[in-house]
This record gives structure tokens, sequence and C-alpha cells, in this order.
């Protein structure tokens, strides 16, 4: 088996076995993302320097035969929206093109830590705001199963590069489906985790009630084990809540028996692809067969979550992204004075859907309009959480597709409404800030198709069960885009 | 129309955008789509709803009132556009 | 016709204190006064990308405390908010504060003017970071072409407290001003340094006819430092909206800034600024709730009050004013009720304190925190005269002794042979001397001009260099030249 296909579980197995070193597998890696990502592009920035120095000192490690961790000389890669001391993170914009934190975001530590080595930072629409990583301000990245398509976003580079097999894992960040989306576009599983189980400290921030950063791998079980080495209760970040974290590997059996799974009827409604509403119709049998017990239910205010969605992270956007205004860092336009600057640093440092969105959550809060946007929705938000509280009572878990739609060309979705219509079965997890994942289901035309499995707050392990059960049961997650298995 | 021409441009003055005119155009009208789509909030009753501000119901998150590292002068201003004698430089205000 | 007869002002104050605590509201960088710019900084008060904030919760405490001196309501539940406008000491462009659900609500505090008790509302007080310093290239912000940011003061805390529009005129603004800074700094909410820009007074004014009990259009104007300034500052602005109105003008409702230099308000009024500060629940912080157990913890910090101690001063002697003057400086209060406990005669430790220790610190450029005299050590001097051992006159030179070396009054007295001489044979032959060298006064007495005796005592007291008990020198006089 190619180094490259491999899982957490076996190099590090290999590390300790000493059948490969972490300079030897990193170079591997760079290696491999350099032939390939000239036609992926899931880089900004690859940090093949810092990555060399932890391997070196993980093999130090290794040579005196002392212990190493799971993630310990294993290379990875983070969304480009997770600050990273010393090293640009530019978040997708041209607004913070050469900002170079002076610290380091909480996932950033707790990574540098365990000893994982950093091989580089992922493309992303523009401040996390898009599905396509069209909206990035540097390039777009495409997806590794089909050139010509969207890889998804806004995490589009966290879903293409571990789909390309350029890094084992990678984080992204998720605020309506930024994780889960890009997953399944590549056929990658992607957690979107509770909302504070993991820090948002040093994540760019984009809408601050719905943002949770989580894992993109190959398999639950890689899953699992990133996400051990990421949650966790930060006091630097005030909405992260203190939680006994268990060993989310623990949960990973081959067993589903008895497990209460609903199906929200208003997530197959219009707009689903049929082709991709059979592939989810499959797994839901499969779960059957399984001994799981499988019953329709209802989320009676769905149909509000897209336009909720619509005000609220906009308007937390508005204010998140009003530092943005060349004072004391980032890209400054040259003007005579602070209007002037403020306006044209803006205009020119950000992308259209960017300043469409500081524009939509602007109005929304102002002056006469906050009771009819802002408020409306904050109390429809209300509304939608219980919706899930009401399911959950009866159910273990919930099972939906992912997307409408398997991955679309680029350039297909101009209109902007309609592009946040793909979002449309991510959305209202963020909203009630559940834990959701997506794992690859099966294939429409070729193109990988997601499912997302949802529950209650902090039931990752759960979700975890019965996403391995499946994956233990199909062989989707073993297929591998042609374009990564060219080399090697 | 839920948003006239005259409060985008209001608006890009409260956002502090410089937009051209095509621009102004372009917004009024995709605002306007979006907002009409958000309309379908107003046939919810939620007169007795309380808003949902956190995902999470937490309080009282405080931490005990002792210094920490602050950065240096030159990493406080290391990605400084524009710096002057420990100062962050700016134009002129009004 | 005088602008009394014409107008009645309606005035309300919104004040910001910066809380005396170690470290910044939402970070831990400290909160000291006067460092290198831009070094009492870090990722989270510079507004860098991906920050969050975590609230000081000493800021919470501080702020139950003042809202508890100020006989507010303590809220239940209470959240923050953002407050939403782009100015360049703001590094995230919205404030962190709190907007519907402020900490402290509906209280009040008493003042007295001229003899005339009068009770002021607060509106509220809310908990909010402070911004930066602009330090401006030109001499003002309208002739500088470029300005220096310095974030050392952003995210210290503040309190903001605003009261009712309860002042009708200047003396109750001032008044009340007083009043609140000496709760605060008494409370050790605040250290209210105003030099240093601890205590910014917001004044917002209007006018209406007398007899109207509708408000006219205000003004507010911004960022006033000292109680000076806050009088120069509303004569201004006063006769300003009078003399509009009087020419049939209207007041637009504004915010306006100082000129200190010119003593005059000015418009900050621009095209461009269109103000909407788009407030919105802070999706980074949570709710704070607060139970009876807290704010009863907390209550039990605070210390006696300035109108408390007022009255507890009267009670023990002193005057309405000297009360008041003791008062009005906590840390003189403080040495003051530390040396009473030693020396009960609270009328003449007053004089000590207001007068000559007073007096002496100031011109030693020291201050009650730091004078190298004690209490205690005060009282040990002033138990010297009420003994008779030495006279009010050598106590004068012996406390500029005591300040000096740091020695006790008895020490000084012994060590200098300053002891009074009471000693009447002693004091007989001074006395004898000097109506033998005075002839003319002696005669002037003894023609009834009582003045005369002054001069008298006055020449022994100098011939004894100052150290005859004159009480007793008096006595004898009389009896001398009596005799005679």
């Amino acid at each position: 088996m190619k180094v490259i296909n491999s899982s957490l579980d076996e190099l590090h197995r290999l590390l300790i076995h000493k059948e490969t070193t972490s300079i030897e597998l990193t170079k591997i890696f760079l290696d491999h993302i350099k032939k390939k990502d000239s036609d992926i592009k899931a880089f900004i920035s690859i940090t093949e320097d810092v990555a060399l120095q932890q391997a070196v000192a993980t093999d130090k490690k290794l040579a005196a035969n002392e212990e190493i961790g799971i993630l310990e000389g294993i290379p990875l890669a983070l969304k480009d929206n997770m600050c990273t001391k010393g090293i640009g993170t530019t978040c997708g914009s041209r607004i913070l093109k050469d900002f170079v934190p002076p610290y380091d975001a909480t996932v950033t530590e707790l990574l540098r830590e365990s000893g994982a080595v950093l091989a580089g930072k992922l493309n992303m629409d523009e401040f996390a705001m898009g599905s396509t990583t069209e909206n990035s301000g540097f390039f777009t990245t495409s997806n590794p199963w089909d050139l010509t398509r969207v890889p998804g976003g806004s995490s589009g580079g966290s879903a293409a590069s571990v789909s390309a097999r350029e890094v084992p894992y990678s984080l992204g960040s998720d605020t309506g489906g930024s994780i889960r989306q890009p997953a399944a576009f590549c056929g990658v599983v992607g957690l979107k985790p509770t909302y504070g189980l993991v820090s948002r400290y040093g994540l760019v921030a984009f809408a601050s009630s719905l943002d949770q950063i989580g894992p993109l791998t190959k398999t639950v079980r890689d899953n699992a084990i990133v996400l051990n080495a990421i949650a966790g209760h930060d006091p630097k970040d005030s909405t992260s809540v203190p939680f006994n974290k268990p060993d989310y590997t623990h949960f990973l059996e081959n067993n589903v028996k008895g497990l209460r799974i609903g199906v929200p009827r208003e997530f197959f409604g219009q707009g689903l692809d049929p082709a991709v509403e059979k592939v989810i119709a499959q797994a839901i049998k499969m779960y059957e067969n399984m001994g799981a017990v499988i019953e329709e239910c209802s989320l009676p205010h769905m149909e509000y979550a897209m336009p909720t969605y619509y005000i609220i992270a906009p308007a937390e956007c508005s204010s998140n992204l009003a530092r943005y205004d060349g004072v004391s860092y980032g890209f400054r336009a040259e003007a005579d004075d602070m209007i002037e600057m403020y306006k044209k640093t803006r205009a020119e440092g950000f992308g259209q859907e960017v300043k469409r969105r500081i524009m939509l959550g602007t109005y929304a809060l102002s002056s006469g309009y906050y009771d009819a946007y802002y408020l409306k929705a904050q109390k429809v938000r209300t509304l939608i959480k219980e919706d899930f509280d009401n399911v959950f009572s009866r159910f273990d878990a919930l099972i939906s597709p992912t997307t409408p739609t398997v991955a679309y060309k680029m350039g297909e979705k101009s209109d902007p409404l309609a592009m946040y219509m793909g979002d449309v079965y991510t959305i209202p997890v963020n909203l009630a800030g559940l834990p959701a994942i997506s794992i690859p289901a099966g294939f429409v035309e070729g193109m990988p198709v997601g499912m997302q499995l949802i529950s209650k707050h902090f039931n990752e392990g759960l979700l975890y069960r019965a996403a391995y059960a499946f994956e233990q049961s199909t062989d989707h997650h073993k297929a591998i885009p042609a374009l990564a298995g060219e080399v090697d | 129309m839920k948003i006239s021409k005259k409060e985008v441009e209001h608006v890009t003055l409260l956002a502090r955008l410089e937009l051209t005119e095509e621009e102004v155009n372009q917004y009024t009208e995709q605002l306007n789509s979006i907002l009409e789509y958000a309309e379908m909030l107003q046939k919810l009753d939620t007169d007795k709803v309380s808003p949902t501000a956190h995902a999470v119901q937490l309080f009282n998150v405080l931490r005990t009132d002792e210094v920490k590292n602050s950065l240096s002068q030159q990493e406080a201003l290391s990605n400084a556009p524009e710096a002057e004698d420990g100062y962050f430089r700016v134009p002129r205000i009004v | 016709m005088g602008f009394s007869d014409k107008y009645e002002i309606v005035c309300g104050v919104e004040t910001h204190v910066e809380m005396l605590t170690k470290t910044k509201i939402f970070c831990g960088c400290s909160t000291e006064f006067g460092g290198e710019q831009n070094t009492h900084v870090c990722p989270v008060c510079l507004g860098l990308p991906g920050v969050l904030p975590v609230l000081n919760k000493e800021v919470v405490n501080l702020a139950i405390k003042a809202g508890l001196a100020l006989n507010c309501e303590i809220a239940d539940f209470s959240k923050f908010d953002r407050k939403n406008y782009y100015y360049p000491d703001l590094p995230k462009n919205y404030q962190t504060s709190q907007y519907d659900l402020p900490i402290c609500k509906g209280g009040w505090l008493e003042i007295n003017v001229n003899g005339q008790k009068k009770t002021i509302g607060i509106t509220r007080a809310h908990m909010e970071e402070d911004a930066g310093k602009l330090v401006h290239s030109g001499e003002t912000i309208t002739t500088s072409h470029s300005s220096g940011v310095d974030y050392n003061r952003t995210g210290v805390p503040l309190l903001e407290i605003v009261s009712e529009p309860d002042m009708r005129s200047i003396d109750e603004v001032l008044a009340y001003l007083e009043e609140l800074v000496q709760i605060i700094d008494y409370a050790g909410v605040s250290d209210c340094k105003m030099e240093q820009g601890s205590v910014r007074f917001d004044v917002n004014v209007s006018l209406r006819p007398l007899g109207s009990n509708q408000f006219g259009t205000r003004t507010e104007t911004k960022n006033l430092n000292s109680f000076n300034s806050v009088r120069r500052c509303l004569e201004y602005e006063i006769e300003r909206q009078a003399d509009l109105l009087d020419e049939g003008g209207q007041i637009i409702q504004e915010t306006r800034t100082w000129d200190e230099g010119k003593g005059i308000t000015l418009s900050l009024r621009s095209k461009e600024e269109a103000h909407d500060y788009r407030y919105f629940p802070e999706p980074d912080l949570l709710p704070l709730v607060i139970d009876s157990e807290w704010i009863e913890r907390i209550r039990k910090t605070l210390p006696e009050l300035p109108s408390a101690k007022r009255e507890r001063l009267q009670s023990i002697g002193l005057s309405e004013y000297d009360a008041k003057v003791i008062t009005s400086w906590k840390p003189m209060a403080d040495f003051f009720d530390k040396a009473w406990e030693e020396f009960k005669d609270a009328k003449i430790l007053a004089n000590w304190v207001t007068g000559d220790l007073s007096g002496l610190l100031n011109a030693k450029n020291s201050s009650f925190e730091e004078s190298p005299i004690t209490p205690q050590q005060l009282a040990g001097l002033l138990k010297l005269i009420q003994k008779g051992e030495i006279s009010g006159k050598i106590a004068k030179s012996v406390i500029e002794e005591m300040y000096n070396t740091g020695k006790d009054a008895e020490v000084i007295v012994k060590e200098k042979g300053l002891v009074q001489i009471s000693d009447e044979g002693e004091l007989e032959k001074i006395i004898m001397e000097v109506i033998s060298s005075n002839p003319k006064s002696v005669a002037d007495y003894q023609a009834g001009k009582e003045n005369a005796i002054g001069f008298l005592v006055g020449q022994v007291m100098k011939a004894t260099k100052g150290q005859a008990n004159p009480g007793v020198v008096n006595k004898l006089l009389r009896e001398k030249l009596t005799d005679n």
C-alpha cells in the first residue's frame, strides 16, 4: 500500500517500527504536493522548512527510542484561516495577503505540541464565505475527481488536499457547511463538531456564533484520532465548553443495532438531485439491514434555516470584518485621510462575495431594521433549535444527504442565492450548534456523494460509531481519485 | 423593493466600502433578492419566542485578574502598514 | 433681561471611569499607566484576526461595587454588546460594551448646593473597553496631516455611569461630579486620577424657557477631563445655546468637542459621519448571571462612603464645612480617621490635618498616601500640645522636623530641648526684664489699651525662643502689670 494512501495508524506504525522516518514521510508528501498541486491548487503556502524541522525533531526522538504520539512526525495542512505564528495567514483574502500572525491559534498550538508536521496552509473562499473556493482572493481549487469541477467550500483546499492524498489529514472550519460540503464533494470524511468543543481562538472569525473547526480525513477512524488532538476546553475561548473529553476512537464499533435513526422529510424535498437521493436511500436501507431503527421524522422550521442563516451570518461578519481597515495590519490603500483610506482599503482588499455579505449584514443591523431582520432571525433560530431538541428526544441521530447535488462545474453558480441553496442541509446544524459528520456514501456519474449524520450536542462519539459501521460495510472511502494515484 | 439604491449607498458609508456605480446597482439588486427571500421569516409568529444569541448555554465565563505577557513593541508593529517611533501611523483623521 | 430669568438649563452627564484592575477587561495585558507606546498590547487588545475576549472577573466585581455605592439595582442577568463604529483608536472598529442590559440600573446620589440637598438620579452604569490614544502630528486633530496610534489604553476597563438629566445649574453639575468621583474613589473602583484620564465626562445640556416642563434640544460635548473643563464648557455652551435661541435659531442635536485652548465647543458633525452603532449581542462573550450571594459578598467589601463619613465626622464634633473638606480627599480622610483613633479632639485634629500637615505635604510635593509622618505620629504631636509640653508654635517647627527625620515628636522635643517653659519662677525673671525694657507698652496697657499685652507676650516668647507657655506668660504678665 502506498504511503500517501495510508491511515494515520499505519503511518504511525511505519514510524515507530522504523520502517520509515519522519523526514522520509514528510518528503514523500511534500513531493506529492509539488507534483499534484499545480493541478489541484489546494495550497496557498507550503511550509517546507517548518515541516522538515518538525520531522527532524521527531526523528531524533525515534532514534533515542522515545515514545511518540499518534500524530507526531506525520504531515497535515491547515485551512488558511487558522493563525500560525510566524507563518502567513491570509484567510483567502488579498486584505491579509502579507499578514503574519505573532501568535498561534489554539488548534495550531495543540498540533505543534503533538509534534504534527505542518506542510502548508490551504486555499479557501475568502473569509470562509462561499461554497466553491471560487471566492478565494488568489485562485480556485479544483476537485481531484474532476478538475473542471469545484471542490466545494469554503474549506475546499482542506477537502481537495486530503482527497488528492497531498496530506493525510487537514483541518477546516464550518460556519454553514464549510467542512461537510467540500468533504462530500471530494469524497472524504468531514466532521463539524459541537459548537464549543474545539477552541475558536485563532480561527479568523466569519460568524462567531456559528464557526467551528473540525478535521477532514480519509477515514472515520482517522477523523476520531484528529478530533482527540484538537477537542477540549480552552480558557482563551469563552464559548469553549468545559467538558470531559472522551477518547473518540473508543466509539468505533461496527455495530448500530438498536440505534434510532431519524430521516427528516424536510431534507429530502425539492431541489434534491434524484440520483443523490437514491444513494442516500441505499445508505438508509443499509443501516436498516445492520439493525438500526429507521423512522421518518419532521423538523418543521427547516425551510426557515436558510433565510435565518443569511441574516445572522452576514450580520456577525459585518462586525467581525470591520477590523480590516489598513490601520495596524493587512493591506492599506494609499489615501490622504482616514475615511478615504478605510473605504479604498476595504473596496480593494475584499472580494465581491465578502462585500456583499458585509453590506447585507450591515443593513440587517442598521437602525430601523434590527428588529425585522436580526432579532427576528435570532428568534427563528430558537425555533430551529427546538425542532432538533424535539426529534432528539426520540432519535440518536438523523440522516440526510450532505448536499442536494454532487460537485458542479466551476462558474456554474453565479447567482449568489443559487449558490447559498447548496448549503440547505448543512446550515440548520450550525444554527443549532450540533455536531454532524459527512462521509462518502457512493457516487453519481463518477463524483462522490456525501451522507450527513447529525446528533445531539457533544454526541460526536455516537456519530463516529454510526459512520464507522457504515464505512466498514462499504468501499466508498477506499476509492481514490485517479489523479491522486498517478505517482508514487 | 426592500432596499433602495439610496439605502445601499448609506450602507456603503456605514460599512466603509467605496463602491462603483455599477457595484451599487448590482448590490441593490442582489440584496433585494436576498431580503425578499428572508421576508418568509415574517410569516412566523415569534412574539413569545426568546432570541438565541449563542448555540451553547453558558454564562459567567471569567478569568482572574492576572497579568500575562504582552507583545514587544516590535512584535506589535510587525504587521503595521506604516509605523514610526513606536506608533502605528495613520493619515489625517478629519 | 438676564439669562436666568429666561431659561432653565437641563443637564445630564455620562462619566467614564477607568476601573482599578491589574489587567485589561478582555486580556491579560497590564493596565499600568505610562508604558512606552504599544508595549502593553497583545493579539487580543490589538484586535488581530482570530482573537477572542475573556472577561476579567475583577471588572465585574468593581462594577457591582460601584453599583452598590451608587444605590443601583444590580442586574441578575446582563450581557455584552458590540457598538460598531470606525475610528483608528478602536482596533476592531467596534467597542465591546453593554447596551440594553447593563449591569447596574436605577441608582442615585445626593448633592448639597448652598445648603440645599437634592437627589440626582443615575440611569445606569455599564462595563466597556477603553480605546487607544492618538498622537497628532500637528497642534490639533484638524491641523494634523497624520496621527500616531498607541494601543496601550485599548481594552482598559471602563465603567460608564449615566446620570438622569436632573441637574439645573452648573453648580449642581459640579456638585454631582465631585460627589460621584468621591464615591468611586472611596469605593476603590478607580484611582480617579484625572490628570491621567482615569475619569472623563460627556456633558449633555439643553435649555428650556423657564416654567416649561418639556426638554429642549440637547447637545453632547464629549471627553472633558477635569471639573474645570466641565464648568468652562457649560458656561460656553449655555451661552451659545441661549444666544442662538434669542436670535430665534434652532439648536441642532449633535456631538460637540471641547477646545480647551480656545475655551469653545465645536461641532463634530461631518457629512461623512452617519451615526448608527448597529448594536448587537457580542457573540464571543456569554451573559452574566449575578446572584444575591455574589452581590452580598461584594457589599461586605464596601468601605464607608463619603456621605456616611461626613455624617460621622460631624457627629464627633466637626463642622459641616470641615467634614466636607476632610472627606473631599480620601487619603486625607483615611489619615484623619487613623489619627483620631489616638487623638480625640476632632476639631484640633482637623485643623492640623487640613492646615499645617496638608500645607507641609504640598510644599514638599508629597501626599497623604506617601506622608513620612504617620497618623499616629501626628496624634503624638498634638498630645504634646494638649499636655502643655510644647506650644503650638514650637509644634509647627517640630512637624517639619518630623517630616525630615521620620522621628516621633517626643523624641525631637527631647533632643532639641524644646519642652515648653511653664515654670512660673523661671518665666517671672524674663517677664520682669521685658516690662522694664518696654515702658511704652506697659503704659499703654495700663491706660486701657488691651492690645498692648499681645506685644509684651510676643517679646517674652521671643526671649524664650518660643518655648514659654503662652498661657502662663499671659497670666503672669497681667498679674505683674496690675500689681504695678
